[in-house]
Parts: C-alpha cells; structure tokens; sequence
C-alpha cells in the first residue's frame, strides 16, 4: 500500500519541519518527505489541504484498563480512542489487576493490543510485586516481555529502602524509573489540593508539600543510585522548582504533566464537581501557571493524557469517594493546542510535547517522520472547533472536567505502519 | 464559579445546601419568616397547616438524634407527613449507592429530603440528582456545612444583641472538621458582622481559613477579648487519639471556656455551643449552665428556624395566619 500525502502542512518538531510538504509512504514507511521520490505510484491520494500532518502522538500515560477493569473500558474501546485522538504510541502503568508484575501479563497485554493493529501498547511493569512496595519484581525478566520502564503507578511506596534498592536493581540494567511524588503520609485521606477550595468545601487535603517532599527523596537517591527517573504528573510550583534544579545539576531526570493541569486549577472544582477528583490533585491558579511556563521553557519535557476511564456510577458519589481520573486520550492534542494559543507557544513547540519530546523520554526512535520512519502519523484540523460531550468521544470513560467546552483542533485521519488506523467520518 | 445550585431560575431558594453564595437578603427572609413561627409553639395546637399532605423524608446516612429530631418536630408542626430513615444502618451496608436509595425514596411521593451525609458534598450531589419538584435541605455533609444550625445561631444572635453590624463574635475550636463552623462564618460574614475570629491550635485550622474572612487566633485570651458572642465548637473525641492534639486535659487547658476566660468577654457576651456538649473538654459545666449561656434557647429556636426553610422552600411561607 502506497500513499502519498498531498497539501498538507507538515509539522515535524525533531526534523526542524513546519512547512507545506507532500509525505509518501511505502511499505509502512516513510519513503520520501517532499518530491515524489521516481516511479512512486499512489494506491491512495489523501488530500491534507487545511490540515496538519504530524507524528502520532505519544502518550506517556493511558490506562488501558485490561486486565482486571473490563466493567470500565475495554482494549477495544480504548485503543480506538487513542487513535481517534491522533495517538499511535502510549505507555501504560502497571495498576492493573492484577499489576503488571509478572513477564506472562505483559505478553497478553502486548499480544491483545497487537492483535486490534491500532495504536503501539507500551507496558510500564510494576516496580516491586503487586504494588505493595515490598519486593521487587523480576525487572529484567519483564523488560524481555516488553516493559519500557518500571513505575509504581499511584500506589504508595513509603519504604525509602526498598525505593533506593529498586533503583539501583534497574540502574544495573539501565531500565528507566518511572515515579509519580507523593509522600503517603501527607496524602493520607486526602482528595483536593489544600487550598482556598479545600478549606470552603471541608475536603479532606493534600499539600503541595506532600508533592516536594517526595520529589526531594526521590532526587537524593538519584544522586546517590545514578538512577535515571521519570518524573510522573508534576502538580505544583515547589516541584516544578525542583525538577528545574535538578535539571542545572545534571541529574538524568525528565518529567511530564497531565494536560488538565495545564488548564484546570483547584476553583473547577466548583461545587463539588467528582470530574475533577483527579490524582494529583488540581492546585491553585499560582501553581498552574508555574506549569504552563514550565512546560513552555523545557523544564516540563512532555505532556500526557493521563487516560482513566471511569464507569459513570463510579463518579456519582459524594466527591472523596468517587473514583479518581479523567477520560483524556481525545483530548490531549486540542488541550495541548489551546495551551500553546494561549500562552504563544508556536504550534511546532506544542506538538513536540506530545510526540518527539516523549518519544525521546522512552528511548524510541518514533515521535518524527524522518525518511525510513515507521509511518505513525495523525492529520487534524487545527480550525476546526468541537465540542465535548459524552457522544462525541470514542473512550468508554465519559468522565472528563471538560465536557461542554468547546475545542479546537480536530483529528481526521491517524496512520499506525502506513495503515489508515481511523478516519474521522464526513458530517453529512 | 458556576451556578449557586441551590437557586432556580428565578433566583428562589429550592435547595438549602450551604451558606455560601446566599445574598444576605435571602438569609434574613429566613430569619424573619422564623420570627413569625416562634408563637406556634406557644399555641395549645401547636400546628400550622401549611404544609399539609406534603412527604417531607429525614434521610441519615450518619446517625443524628438531635438535628433529626428538630427537623421532624418542624416538619411536623407544619403539618407535613415524616418519614425518618436512618440508612447508615439499612441500604448502604447492603451496597445499594447513595443515589439508588434517593431514587427509591423519590419513587415514593417524596416532596422533600432532609440529609445528613459523613461526606462533604453529597447534599450537592443529591439536589443535583432529583426531579425539580423536589427540594433538599442540607443537615450536615461531612466537614462541609449545615446551613441550618448556621441559620439558627443567627436568629440567635439576631436575638440577643439585634444589630449583627457592631459585633465581635468568637467561634472556638475545631473548625478544620467543623461543618458549623463553614457555615456560621459563611452566615456571620454575609449578614454584615465585622469581626469574626477563629480561636484555635493550628491542627485544627484549615490552611486557607483567613481567605474566608476571618481573624486567626492561637491565644484564648487574645482572642476572646471584648467579643459579643462566643460559639464554642463541639470536639470530637477520635481527634484526641491521632496527632492533631496531645489530650483532652491539655486542650481544656488552653482552649475550654472557663469562667475566668469568659470574664475577658464583654459582660454581656453570650455563650453559645451547638451540640452536643462534651463537658469538661471544650467547656466548663458552670459556664454551660451559666447565665451567659443562651445554649438551650438555639434548640427552641433551631425549630422556628427549620419550619421557616421548609416553608420557604416548598413556596409556603407563613403569613397571617401564623
């Protein structure tokens, strides 16, 4: 199957690309990025005139919810979400159930996701055994099953012991850790930032401090394992402040943030609004902004969706106990487009933070379109408004603070290995 | 901020979910329409038929016998027919979800809940949940608010000292968990009090407590300096056991009302607490019973005060004949 790619512009971040080029593919690949390469015959013309073509997106964190949470979503309904939100590569945390702590699940997991030919599935496998932060799992073993890193997801892991050990096991191999910071303590109970919303609504809090703490911990044993860490979901300035310290020291740590960080504060809580019981918690306007900037001056090297699809009776319940998480694959390329218009950010910087900067995080050599490149690519409208609503996405997790807004930037047509994977189907 | 909730269209009160955001002319209308059910209790029928044939539902998801108790009281000298479920104990162990049981409830007639909850925001989730037709009234979520005890202390206030704009009111205690504590300060700061002062160790002070408009003191005797009105707040006991405070005895000591901290009031402060007591924790018996107190006359006029939102609420407001 040859397709050439006619009239679009081309936005390709790690090629230093932005500009109107034609992309040809052959054989799953990138043939040729501009002139028709000789004796190139088309199976399919596409024409992108008004649209944008770029790399698929990478999204390092989507909760696919298999194994274990089916009731929830399915590989199936999730895995056409990713594609209809432009993303042909995620990660996925290994807070599954059971976790992803043994070599047989992350086979299934990649053999299922395999088998749908959509968007590349990679597993983070879990840190210590079923979560629990007490003994390690078999990293080497799970990295041959196909593990990208090893994380401990949102579970706690208050023995320093054990976290300093499981760095040094997967330094020895050069295996990438993967650490959300939340000192367990601090966050005990808690369910909203402690803040000015906190303090009116009587939620039980969380301190930003809490964040710091555990970053703090986790950046000495960098220090002193040589570790290389993956900061998860920053939330607040004192963390934002750390990661940029850390960063002028040279320590080998990168970080990402949700993207409904990047918008939303502790005041869309509103009156108790259980779509915005996210993990981290939304903190005050102050440390918003802190990450905005962040992420438009490097400090922040990548922006997730933070995919979690929760079944509608789970989010009716009174605010604390209603399941954390927010429907996101669909949304991380408009949300991440409106970031970028809103603070300046020029469209090529934006899309490298969902495709080349996270690529560059997981070691892959995707995230561009490079001549010889798997053809992993996504063509979206960045005129053209929609609106978010339960029935306009694909996910099966409906929960999401944003619905009823209206975004720019709609996705048309996603490519995984030169197949046409999605395509957003013509309005009548 | 988004729609206050617990307004219609026409900017009417159809729920009583929390103080805050209420225009403080709403909160007198409360206030006043009280006034007029005080006499009702006086009467040799103590009855109005006000809210006759109407289903009024006491729904406790938490165990409550006094807040329970005066709502029914109210609703019942309004004429309305009571139902008073206790579902701690019922559905909710059974794994039937808090909205399952509303719906159940809604399919019998109810024209009004009453609910207490253990979590801050499930009175929200509820009014946001049933058909318009149907009203609910905040008795306590969680940590949150409970408008009416909130409302009562006003008209207790309003009765003792009548001008709320000259007045330095003192809540002590826990207001970190303290729904009363929300609410009275929403409640105190909308109707014109200009100095409203929270005394507390910092354990029990939430972070951003000043954004609320209200004054932090660590010292009992600063604090309750020249003040019109103190509003000691309940402690629970399970507080005294983690690391928020070292003991009952200590906490007495620095932050119980004793006669002698009491003398540093104005003379004619009054003292009040909203139940229930735990004596010889956050107040002494001498002064619990002393003549400052006006403790007892907020449960005379908790009554008054909850017929008055339950008539609102349902469009019948106490007129003449009343």
């Amino acid at each position: 199957m040859k397709i050439h790619i006619r009239n679009g512009r081309l936005i390709d971040p790690k090629n230093g690309i932005d500009a109107q080029r034609d992309v040809f593919i052959a054989a799953g690949k990138v043939a040729a990025v501009g002139a028709m390469p000789e004796g190139f015959h088309a199976n399919r013309v596409i024409d992108a005139s008004g649209l944008v073509i770029c790399p698929g997106l990478v999204d390092l964190s989507a909760r696919l919810r298999e194994p274990g949470y089916e009731y929830k979503a399915t590989l199936e309904s999730e895995m056409l979400a990713a594609v209809a939100g432009g993303v042909t590569s995620l990660v996925c945390p290994p807070d599954t159930d059971p976790p992803l702590d043994e070599p047989g699940l992350v086979e299934m997991l990649k053999y299922r996701a395999k088998s749908l030919n959509q968007a590349r599935v990679y597993p983070l496998g879990a840190l210590t055994q079923k979560l629990a932060g007490e003994r390690l799992t078999e990293m080497a073993e799970l990295h041959d099953a196909g593990c990208i890193g090893f994380s401990h997801a949102d579970m706690p892991l208050s023995d320093t012991l054990v976290l300093m050990r499981a760095m040094q096991y997967a330094a020895t191999f050069g295996f990438t850790v993967w650490l959300r910071p939340q000192d367990a303590y601090l966050a005990r109970d808690g369910v909203a930032h402690d803040g000015e919303v906190a303090s009116r609504l009587g939620l039980p809090a969380i301190p930003s401090c809490a964040e710091s703490i555990a970053l703090s911990a986790i950046l000495a044993l960098v220090r002193e394992t040589g570790a290389h860490v993956h900061i998860c979901r920053l939330s607040s300035r004192e963390g934002i402040a750390l990661i940029r310290a850390a960063k002028a020291e040279g320590l080998p740590v990168t970080c990402d943030i949700a993207v409904h960080h990047a918008h939303l504060s502790e005041m869309d809580i509103g009156f108790f609004d259980s779509n915005c019981h996210l993990v981290p918690p939304l903190r005050s306007q102050r440390d918003r902004d802190a990450l905005r900037e962040a992420l438009a001056d490097g400090t922040v090297d990548a922006i997730c969706s933070d995919h979690t699809p929760v079944d509608d009776d789970a989010k009716l319940l009174p605010f604390a106990e209603a399941e954390v998480g927010a429907t996101g694959l669909e949304l991380l390329l408009p949300l991440t487009l409106k970031w970028a218009q809103e603070t300046g950010v020029p469209l090529s910087a934006a899309i490298a933070k969902v495709t080349a900067e996270p690529a560059r995080i997981l070691a892959l050599n995707n995230g561009h379109l490079g001549v010889g490149q798997p053809a992993d690519l996504c063509l979206f409208d960045p005129e053209q408004y929609w609106k978010v609503e339960p029935a306009s996405l694909n996910s099966q997790g409906r929960n999401t603070p944003f619905t009823g807004f209206e975004l720019q930037g709609k996705v048309r047509m996603t490519l995984v290995e030169g197949h046409v994977v999605y395509e957003l189907p013509d309005e009548g | 901020m988004r729609n206050n909730p617990q307004l219609n269209k026409n900017g009417e009160l159809q729920h009583l979910l929390t103080i805050d955001g209420l225009p403080a002319s709403t909160l007198r209308h409360i206030l006043d329409t009280a006034e007029s059910f005080l006499g009702v209790a006086e009467r040799e029928v103590k009855k109005v038929p006000l809210l006759r044939g109407k289903a009024i539902f006491n729904l406790f998801f938490e165990p409550s016998t006094r807040t329970r108790t005066t709502f029914e009281i109210a609703a019942k000298r309004l004429s309305a027919d009571v139902i008073n479920l206790n579902v701690g104990t019922s559905s909710q162990s059974k794994g039937e979800t808090l909205l399952d049981t509303v719906d159940n409830l809604a399919a019998m007639q109810a024209d009004m809940f009453v609910v207490r909850h253990s979590q801050s925001g499930a009175a929200h989730l509820i009014a946001r949940h049933v058909a318009p037709h149907i009203h609910v009234v905040n008795a306590g979520d969680g940590r949150h608010a409970h408008p009416t005890q909130a409302l009562l202390d006003m008209f207790t206030i309003r009765h003792y000292k009548k001008d709320l704009t000259r007045l330095r009111v003192a809540i002590v205690g826990d207001m970190l968990h303290s729904r009363v504590a929300r609410s009275q300060i929403h409640a105190l700061t909308t109707l014109g009090v200009p100095e409203v002062r929270v005394i507390a160790p910092k354990t029990l002070i939430p972070s951003c407590a000043e954004r609320m408009g209200v004054q932090i003191y660590h010292d009992m005797a600063k604090g309750l300096k020249d003040v019109d009105v103190i509003i000691m707040l309940r402690l629970q006991s399970e507080r005294m056991r983690g690391a928020l405070l070292p003991s009952s005895q200590e906490y007495f000591k620095y932050y119980g009302l004793t006669s002698e901290k009491l003398a540093l009031a104005r003379p004619d402060a009054i003292v009040m607490h909203p139940g229930p007591m735990n004596r010889g924790v956050e107040i002494e018996s001498s002064v619990a019973d002393g003549v400052q107190s006006v403790i007892l006359s907020q449960v005379t006029f908790g009554i008054a005060v909850r017929m008055a939102v339950m008539s609102i609420l349902m469009g019948n407001e106490a007129g003449e004949t009343a």
